[in-house]
C-alpha cells in the first residue's frame, strides 16, 4: 500500500490515509472517471448521436476503442459520456435486460420517449449511490421526428434539440447553442420547436468539427468517433478518425 | 380484454401514512423507486469527490401567490452545475394534473421524480375516491414522502399550488419536512430579489392582468440580479377551470421592455 502512489490509491479506492498519526478515518471511494464525450443533434426525420472511443484513467489512456453508444431499439440509441466505465457497462446491461422484458410483456418495442423515461427511472433508482454516467438518448419519436433526451447523473430528464455531455461538454455546447439554437443571434429566426433545421450532411459535419476541436483541447477525448445516424430505415454507423495523441 | 381487477383491490388511503416510504402495494413502482438504505448507510460512498460530476442542479427563482381570482405561479428556467450553466430551458413548473402545479427548486431530478410520482398518487386517489384530490391532501402526500426520506440528502424546495373545493390552495414544502400554507411564497437563490418586488406591490384584491404582471416582473428582477437565475420567465395562472400557461418570455427581451432606451 505504502508504495502505491497517492493518485493510484485514490483512483483504485483503497483509502490511503496512512501517514497521519492518530485515529484513521476510512472512506470508500468507488468512483473512477474514464471520461470522454458524447453529443447528439436531431433533425426533421433523423437524429445523429456520436461519442469518442477513448477510455482513460487520469492521464493514462487505457483503450482507444471503447464505444460509448448502445443501440437500444431500432429507433433509439443510448450514449454515455463523462463516465465511470464500470457504471456505464452496468447501466447498459440492465437497460438491455429491461428492453427484453418490455418486449416480452408488451409484445412490442418501446417508444423512444419510453426508453428515455426508463433510463431516467433507472438512474433515479440509484439516487443515493449514483451511477456516474452522463447520458443522452437519441432517436425518432412516434411521429418519425428526430428526438434527443438529456439526463443528469440522477435522472433529471429533458427533451432538447441538441445535447453534449461529458468532459468536453463545456467546449462544445456553447458553440452548438450558437450555431443550432441561435441563442445568441436574436434577430435570426428561432429553430423549430422539436428539432434543428439543418440537413443530415450539415449536422454530421458539425459533429465532426466539434469532436476534432474538442480533441485538440481535451485530453480525454480522442482516437475515433462513432457517429450513428438514426432514421426510418434504422441505425447507420460510421467511424471518424481523431488524433491518437 | 384488459384486466381491470386491480381496480377492485383494497386500497389504503394514501394519507394514512402507513405506506410511506417502506411498504406499499404497487410492485412495479417499488422496483423503480430509489432504494432506502438500512444499516448499510454507514457504507455510503464518499460522494464529495464526485459532487462536481453529480450535476445536481441548484439555483433558481420560483414564486407563487394567491390573489382574489386565483393563484399565479412564475419561475425562471436556468439550471446550473457550479458556475456552468447546464441548461437555459428547464421546465421548473411541473404539471401534476389539470388542477395542480408544483415548482422546482433545489435538485432538479429530486423535484422531477417525486412530483411525477405525486401525479401518479393523485390519479390513484381520484380513481379510488371518485373525486379530485384537494391541494391540502396532495401536499400532505408529498410531505409524507419527504419526511420518509429526511436525512437522506434530498434537496427540494417546492410550492404546490392548485384549485379544489375550497378554492385556491398554496403550500410550501421542503426536503426538511416543512409544509406551510400561505398566500405568497418565493423559493430559491433569487427569492430575496423576487420578495422585494412582491412585498412592495402585492395586494390580494389585484386584477388578473396586474397579478400576472407582478409575477413576471418579480422573476425578471431576480434573473437580473441573481447569477443563478435566468433564461426564460414562465408565468402560469390557476383558477376554477384549472391551470393555464400565460406567457414565456426571454429574460433579455423583458430587460429591454422594462428599461426602454437602455443600452
Amino acid at each position: 500500500m505504502e508504495t502505491m502512489s497517492r493518485d493510484v490509491a485514490a483512483m483504485s479506492g483503497y483509502g490511503a490515509s496512512s501517514a497521519a498519526a492518530g485515529p484513521t478515518m476510512h472512506q470508500w471511494s468507488p468512483y473512477v472517471m474514464n471520461s470522454g464525450t458524447v453529443m447528439a443533434i436531431c433533425g426533421k426525420d433523423f437524429a445523429v448521436i456520436a461519442g469518442d472511443t477513448r477510455m482513460s484513467v487520469g492521464y493514462q489512456i487505457q483503450s482507444r476503442n471503447v464505444g460509448k453508444l448502445l443501440k437500444v431499439t431500432d429507433k433509439a440509441v443510448l450514449g454515455t459520456g463523462g463516465h465511470c466505465q464500470a457504471d456505464t457497462l452496468n447501466l447498459q446491461k440492465l437497460l438491455r435486460a429491461r428492453m427484453v422484458q418490455y418486449e416480452h410483456q408488451n409484445g412490442k418495442t418501446p417508444k423512444t420517449s419510453a426508453v428515455a423515461q426508463l433510463v431516467s427511472q433507472m438512474l433515479y433508482g440509484r439516487r443515493f449511490f449514483p451511477l456516474l454516467t452522463k447520458n443522452i438518448v437519441a432517436g425518432l419519436d412516434e411521429d418519425g421526428v428526430g428526438c434527443v433526451y438529456t439526463f443528469d447523473v440522477v435522472g433529471c430528464l429533458e427533451r432538447v434539440r441538441v445535447a453534449c455531455d461529458g468532459s468536453a461538454e463545456e467546449l462544445i455546447q456553447p458553440v452548438l447553442d450558437n450555431l443550432l439554437e441561435r441563442q445568441h443571434q436574436q434577430d435570426k429566426p428561432k429553430p423549430p420547436p422539436l428539432h434543428v433545421d439543418l440537413s443530415r450532411e450539415d449536422v454530421v459535419n458539425i459533429v465532426k468539427d466539434a469532436f476534432t476541436s474538442a480533441g485538440e483541447r481535451d485530453i480525454t477525448t480522442g482516437d475515433h468517433v462513432d457517429i450513428w445516424v438514426i432514421d426510418a430505415s434504422g441505425v447507420h454507423q460510421e467511424k471518424f478518425d481523431l488524433k491518437y495523441d | 380484454m384488459m384486466d381491470l381487477a386491480f381496480l377492485d383491490a383494497p386500497f389504503t388511503p394514501a394519507c394514512a401514512g402507513t405506506d410511506e416510504p417502506d411498504g406499499h402495494a404497487l410492485d412495479a413502482l417499488d422496483a423503480a423507486r430509489p432504494a432506502m438504505l438500512g444499516p448499510q448507510r454507514a457504507l455510503m460512498p464518499n460522494l464529495s469527490e464526485v459532487q462536481e460530476h453529480l450535476k445536481i442542479v441548484h439555483g433558481t427563482t420560483t414564486l407563487a401567490f394567491k390573489y382574489k381570482s386565483g393563484v399565479v405561479v412564475a419561475v425562471d428556467s436556468r439550471a446550473s452545475a457550479g458556475a456552468y450553466i447546464a441548461s437555459q430551458n428547464v421546465k421548473k413548473v411541473i404539471e401534476i394534473n389539470q388542477f395542480l402545479l408544483g415548482t422546482m427548486a433545489g435538485g432538479a431530478a429530486d423535484c422531477q421524480y417525486w412530483q411525477r410520482y405525486l401525479g401518479m398518487r393523485c390519479r390513484l386517489f381520484e380513481l379510488n375516491h371518485k373525486e379530485r384530490i384537494s391541494v391540502a391532501a396532495a401536499s400532505k402526500l408529498f410531505q409524507n414522502i419527504l419526511c420518509g426520506y429526511r436525512g437522506y440528502g434530498l434537496s427540494i424546495g417546492t410550492m404546490v399550488a392548485g384549485w379544489d373545493h375550497k378554492g385556491p390552495g398554496l403550500y410550501y414544502l421542503d426536503s426538511e419536512g416543512a409544509r406551510i400554507e400561505g398566500n405568497l411564497f418565493s423559493v430559491g437563490s433569487g427569492s430575496l430579489f423576487a420578495y422585494g418586488i412582491l412585498d412592495s406591490n402585492y395586494k390580494y384584491d389585484m386584477e388578473f392582468a396586474d397579478a400576472i404582471e407582478l409575477g413576471r416582473r418579480a422573476i425578471y428582477h431576480a434573473t437580473h440580479n441573481d447569477a443563478y437565475s435566468g433564461g426564460t420567465v414562465r408565468v402560469y395562472h390557476i383558477d376554477g377551470k384549472g391551470w393555464r400557461r400565460i406567457s414565456e418570455d426571454d429574460a433579455t427581451v423583458l430587460h429591454y421592455q422594462y428599461n426602454p432606451g437602455k443600452k
